[in-house]
């Protein structure tokens, strides 16, 4: 029975941080299909998100029902300013420089992190409770079922946002054909800012849900945030659901091969693997 | 009917890539008689064995077209490679660093012949994953590598009783290798298999179309830059004698994009000015120390804004077109 127990545990360790991996990888998505590149700055996003839940709890005082929407929101400002100052000016239409011009972007937010909140590790309180519930003898934290919730609905907001809304029937035209959408009147260049705002918020969505769990730093986003990469590229780049099953197949990889392997080589396995896909299939699961 | 003046500007126009490469290898002969100080000739030294990676890495990026975020990987073996030869199982300096060289051509072999099939964001992915992979079994394997804290008691280089222990020594030894590599890296992109890459580059189906074999180019070519890191990373180690993981990680896979970013991509000569200037700019913006980041991320944002195709090129190009066009307007 405990053989059950130590797999359920790991299985649940394994779909929470799989759940942050998808929210960042759908980030690197919404970027990818409008404009067609890597957006490095997003693992910054992840980090900004649990910088301004920390800020607005405790130098403003608010409550953390308005700190993690207000964290959300800044962090979705944040990479409007991305694209309006970064990217838009480039330009280039080469798809190297753009992707490098996301590393410095990238490099210059970290910057700008460690400036205003220090290189000192912060820690941010959990949503719910700290005490474990127990399901079927595994221990979950209430954090981590906060974390699967919110993610659920987030990735149902998406759907609704993409079949149902002008703006995301607009991104999903630009994704499919850039030329043709603006021909029948599209505001491509909006259409771009909206979908850094888009990577934005939900970088910083998946930052202000995993920080309690992680600690927080300038740099807590760039290991997630190359996970979250991983996840998307695992998926199929640019694939949607490719992008949630990569998160939660890399989230689970890395939780069993730490529990039934070694913890220190946890990050080796998973890499490994993602290597071993591609090699596989050359795009990725759910790739075209 | 030509001046002996336009015959000396012609003369020096058609050998201006020797004269340029006679003209560097005077300077660096003679820069330990001007520069003593033994930390700035380290500078200089680390920007000579950084140069090397960054040649290779250029005609991968610059060149090929391709995108590698994990070079870092290829060094890290070249120095680890070359630390656990010769000090664990106490093999003899010069041959261990052939011999991992080697290693790494295979490696790079076993990781290219599938990766490079892979496009843009895929490669990136991939070349990023195995600096990872590298860099965690560095810190966690610590009973080979020696771990977080890293590896010491590297020994000197030697040829006959010639023992490379001081900066000056070091200087002649790893500017001749780097030299070695530029002159490499310049008559290869002026050869068939350069222009051809040059080709791959900008168009890969057209490339293929006029007859390039591009997949076996680009594997190539990573090869190559996958054996001039190791190379690199072997002089590395055996000058200070200590490595640890962090001269590694990805972060430093990041700067040796933006040295080739910097330098402009495709551009030999750039590289080198590339290279020296992100070496040095720490050790100018000291005083700036908690500004460093920001500035290191602006420069890179601002050269890819306004130019794109690098400082040095960039700056050419601009002086020759003003050239151009003040010759239209007289």
């Amino acid at each position: 029975m405990s053989g059950f127990q130590d797999l359920l545990q790991f299985v649940f360790a394994g779909v929470t941080s799989g759940a942050i991996y998808a929210l960042i990888a759908l980030g690197f998505c919404v970027v990818h299909n409008t404009i067609g590149i890597v957006n490095f700055a997003q693992v910054d996003f992840v980090s900004l998100g649990g910088m301004f839940l920390f800020t607005g709890l405790y130098w403003s005082g608010l409550p953390m029902a308005l700190a993690l929407p207000g964290a959300v929101a800044g962090v979705t400002l944040v990479g409007i300013v991305v694209e309006r100052l970064g990217v838009r000016p480039s330009r280039s239409q080469n798809h190297l420089v753009l992707i490098f011009l996301t590393i410095g972007i990238s490099i210059i937010l970290r910057g700008i992190m460690k400036l205003v909140w220090g290189k000192n590790r912060m820690a941010v309180p959990p949503l719910a409770g700290e005490e474990p519930l127990r399901i079927a003898g595994a221990a979950i934290l209430p954090q981590a079922v906060a974390i699967l919730i919110i993610t659920a609905i987030a990735i149902g907001l998406l759907v609704i946002f993409f079949r149902g809304t002008r703006l995301g029937l607009c991104m999903r035209a630009v994704a499919s054909n850039q030329t043709a959408a603006s021909v029948v009147g599209i505001p491509v260049g909006r259409v771009k800012a909206a979908s850094f705002a888009l990577a934005g918020g939900l970088g910083g969505l998946a930052g202000v849900l995993v920080t309690p769990i992680t600690t927080l730093s300038y740099d807590v986003g760039v290991m997630l945030g190359l996970k979250g990469f991983a996840a998307a590229i695992l998926g199929g780049f640019g694939s949607f659901p490719g992008a949630v099953l990569g998160g939660v197949m890399l989230g689970l990889l890395e939780s069993l091969s730490a529990g039934y392997w070694s913890s220190a080589y946890k990050d080796v396995a998973a890499f490994v693997v993602l290597l071993l896909v591609l090699f596989v299939r050359p795009k990725g699961l759910l790739g075209k | 009917m030509m001046t002996a003046r336009d015959n000396l500007l012609y003369f020096l126009y058609l050998h201006r890539t020797g004269l340029t490469v006679l003209a560097l290898s005077v300077l660096l002969l003679v820069w330990p008689l001007l520069e003593s100080n033994p930390y700035n000739l380290g500078l200089s030294n680390l920007i000579a064995i950084y140069a090397i990676v960054v040649l290779g890495l250029n005609l991968f990026i610059g060149y090929a077209g391709q995108i590698s975020l994990g070079h870092a990987a290829f060094f890290a073996i070249g120095a680890y490679g070359s630390a656990i030869g010769t000090t664990t199982l106490g093999g003899p300096a010069w041959p261990v660093m052939i011999v991992v060289a080697l290693a790494v051509s295979l490696v790079a072999l076993a990781l290219g012949l599938p990766a490079l099939k892979l496009s843009g964001h895929y490669l990136a992915m991939a070349t990023l994953g195995f600096n990872i992979v590298v860099y965690s079994i560095l810190v966690q394997w610590d009973k080979v590598t020696g771990g977080p804290s890293g590896f010491s008691g590297i020994p000197y280089l030697s040829i006959g009783s010639v023992v490379f222990d001081n900066e000056i020594a070091f200087h002649y030894l790893v500017w001749t290798v780097a030299m070695i590599a530029l002159l490499l890296c310049l008559n290869l992109v002026r050869s068939g298999v350069g222009r051809g890459l040059a080709a791959l580059a900008e168009d890969e189906t057209a490339a293929a179309a006029l007859g390039v074999d591009t997949r076996r180019a680009k594997v190539k070519v990573f090869i190559l830059s996958a054996v001039l890191a190791s190379v690199a990373g072997s002089l590395f180690a055996h000058c200070y004698a200590f490595v640890s993981p962090d001269s590694f990680n990805i972060f430093v896979s990041v700067d040796f994009v933006i040295m080739v970013v910097v330098g402009g991509m495709g551009s030999i000569w750039g590289t080198l000015f590339g290279t020296a200037l992100i070496t040095l700019l720490p050790e100018w913006i000291e005083a700036l120390e908690s500004y460093k980041d920001i500035i290191h991320g602006l420069i890179l944002v601002l050269i890819l804004l306004f130019l794109p195709q690098g400082l040095v090129t960039g700056i050419v190009d601009a002086v020759r077109t003003r050239i151009a066009l003040s010759r239209h307007h007289a």
